[in-house]
């Protein structure tokens, strides 16, 4: 682990802000953790520090990563929302700290939804 | 709720819902007295009396995709578990302060929890946020204060990954010492 120093601090500020010029913009993928209390109660914190992890160690520039409240669907958390690029934003369920990098790696990344982990894909059937 | 850490995260993110600019975040340990006190204190748009009244009932919410809403409940009802209590001062337009107390060596009492990531959730939801956490055990105890790391890093973020992971390690290795 990196000394806690005021010196290590400064080295980040000016690296952050090296690189800045790459992250400005908007991006090609953002990804909305469900940071609501069923999320919350059900590891959504952990999720969201798996997230910050893969994105550091991978080195992604252009994913942005924000949070929101339940979105209603308590049972499937905990949940994100990926939006890539122009494709409609695809939600995901039941997310794990090992899910979430597949599909930061696979999806916010890439552009390929992981289907498995998928809430919906295509529509109701009638019975 | 596993840990104390959660439920802090929780309230946060009701503040964060207020518009606070500011949370200040405040966990006391008296071993002497056996209690835990958590306050958490935001400068949002706070609540009038009839809201506050209903703020603590399980099937009261203000959201609109669900007619639940729990987190004041289930904070409440991890302290009173243990033999305390919680209590919510809200004035409109001036904020909230939740305070809960727990019977620190009771059996129901749950550990404190990552902190260091519940406050890095806390910032990058907002880096604007001024936030205040102080946690002391008896005698010892220790203050992150946000405005400490903002004056070195001169715009930079406090939402940036290596920054989070900065203050995260630095708020770990600060509770290791406490």
């Amino acid at each position: 682990m990196a000394k806690l120093t005021i010196e290590e601090l400064r080295r980040i500020r000016d690296e952050a802000k090296r690189s800045r010029t790459l992250r400005e913009g908007e991006g090609k993928a953002r990804i909305t953790v469900h940071m609501g209390t069923c999320g919350i109660a059900s590891g959504a914190r952990e999720v969201m520090n798996a997230l910050l992890g893969a994105i550091d160690e991978h080195g992604i520039q252009d994913v942005l990563v924000t949070t929101s409240g339940c979105a209603g669907l308590c049972s499937h958390e905990p949940m994100a929302t990926v939006e890539y690029r122009d494709t409609p934003p695809v939600k995901y369920a039941k997310l794990t700290p090992e899910s979430i990098v597949r599909v930061l790696l696979e999806h916010a990344d890439k552009g390929a939804i992981v289907r498995e982990h998928a809430l919906a894909i295509g529509s109701e059937k009638m019975s | 709720m596993k840990e104390l850490a959660l439920h802090i995260l929780d309230i946060a993110e009701n503040s964060l819902r207020a518009g606070a600019s500011r949370i200040d975040i405040e966990i006391v340990e008296d071993p002497a007295e056996d209690t835990v006190r958590v306050a958490i204190t935001d400068d949002g748009r706070g609540m009038d009396e009839e809201t506050l009244k209903k703020a603590l009932d399980p099937f009261f919410t203000t959201k609109d995709v669900r007619k639940v809403g729990m987190g004041l409940s289930l904070l409440r009802q991890a302290a009173r578990r243990t033999g305390g209590d919680l209590r919510v001062q809200s004035r409109p337009g001036e904020g909230t302060a939740v305070t809960a107390e727990f019977v620190r060596s009771h059996i129901d009492r749950q550990p404190l929890g990552d902190m260091a990531s519940t406050i890095t959730a806390v910032l990058l939801q907002n880096p604007a946020i001024e936030l205040r956490y102080h946690h002391a055990i008896g005698a010892d105890g220790f203050t992150f204060d946000t405005s400490q790391v903002r004056s070195v890093l001169d715009g930079v973020p406090l939402s940036d990954p290596e920054v989070l992971q900065f203050i995260g390690n630095l708020i770990r290795e600060r509770q290791q010492l406490t």
